[in-house]
């Protein structure tokens, strides 16, 4: 097993890092607030990113067990509809979804 | 604006951040729980379970960061790939709402904890709904779920044969709503088109670092979207409709 130090050592760059990657774009961006470019991708990205994150998150899911895909497709197409027919409440989406998926694999 | 400490407001702000992390803690719950198990089963001390997710807190790096740490990988090689995982944070910074947060404590906190679901939680709720209160509320118990969880995979790991699978579903389901959360008009679109566009492309080429090169790209073609606008002259994003109204939802 690895020392204790070394895991220490591990969590503390890991930490520094992230919390780095985290803080200097804030901090880097405060004196182009004003400008325009800046501006407009602050409202142009999230509608992306959140697409993005979404369709990456749901690719690494099938990725992650190939022999899964029709639970994943099925229980994706359950949140979708679920989140349409109950006018956009996310709690009740997430969770039809994954107690679609959490039944799929256990029961069949 | 009020800073009396039990003044209705905040608790009104935090009731609300509460509510919204219990969608995302269905899906961080069940994950934290996955990494404490993890953990174990690498051969690693319990008490590096609550470390990652109070030291780091990210997630994806985090489960990455069992194996390498239970294969003694080299701290540059961690340093490395934890700069590359988590390198998408920094597209977070034009569009995360911290300008709502307190200076001080409650900001620096808010930044520390700004994971993939909070962001996506506070990025597409009006100005006006938010508050400082309810955003930081949101990212504590946010955090609450995923250091618990892995508090109780930790423990449950030599006890249980297996938990019950599927869970981990929760994070997909959520990002699926999320981003169709994000779409809710024609105005949207472009901004959609494009990341389909980006995500596609990057999926081709990029194999393991498909997130960081699709933003990568989203964000060059955003920038040729903005010279173009520029050159005809409509370079100014109207932020004049921000009237959120669910006209096209009913598609069903």
């Amino acid at each position: 097993m690895p020392s204790t130090g070394y895991l220490i050592a591990g969590v503390a760059v890991a930490g520094v890092i992230t919390l780095a990657l985290r803080a200097l774009p804030f901090a880097a961006l405060k004196p182009l607030r004003k400008s325009k470019f800046v501006q407009a991708l602050g409202q142009w990205m999230p509608a992306g990113i959140l697409i993005i994150l979404a369709i990456v998150v749901f690719r690494d899911q099938i990725t992650a067990a190939p022999g899964r895909v029709f639970p994943v497709l099925i229980a994706t197409a359950v949140t979708v509809l679920v989140h349409l027919v109950t006018k956009r409440r996310a709690l009740i989406s997430i969770a039809a979804g994954t107690a679609c998926y959490v039944l799929l694999l256990n029961l069949l | 604006m009020q800073h009396t400490d039990h003044g209705s407001p905040r608790r009104v702000g935090a009731a609300a951040g509460l509510r919204d992390s219990l969608g995302v803690g269905l899906g961080i719950f069940p994950l934290g729980i996955a990494l404490g198990i993890l953990v174990i089963q690498a051969g690693l001390p319990g008490w590096l379970a609550p470390a990652l997710s109070i030291g780091i807190f990210a997630g994806s790096v985090e489960l990455l960061l069992v194996s390498m740490l239970a294969a003694a990988t080299p701290l540059v090689t961690i340093a490395a790939t934890v700069f590359a995982v988590n390198f998408r944070h920094v597209f977070y910074a034009f569009s995360f709402p911290l300008g709502q947060v307190r200076r001080g404590l409650p900001r620096a906190y808010s930044v520390y904890a700004m994971i993939d679901e909070a962001y996506a939680t506070y990025v597409l709720l009006p100005p006006d709904k938010l508050s400082s209160a309810r955003i930081v509320t949101g990212q504590l118990a946010m955090q609450a779920y995923w250091v618990s969880g892995s508090l109780l995979g930790a423990l449950i790991a030599a006890a249980l044969p297996a938990p019950i699978e599927g869970f981990e579903f929760a994070l997909v389901a959520l990002f699926v709503v999320m981003a169709m959360d994000a779409i809710r008009g024609r105005r949207e679109l472009p901004s959609a088109v494009l990341a389909c566009l980006a995500v596609g492309a990057s999926m081709l080429v990029a194999g393991e670092n498909t997130l960081l090169v699709a933003l990568i790209i989203y964000t060059v073609l955003l920038g040729l979207r903005f010279l173009l606008n520029k050159r005809r002259g409509t370079s100014a994003p109207d932020a004049a409709t921000d009237s959120d109204l669910p006209q096209e939802d009913d598609r069903a």
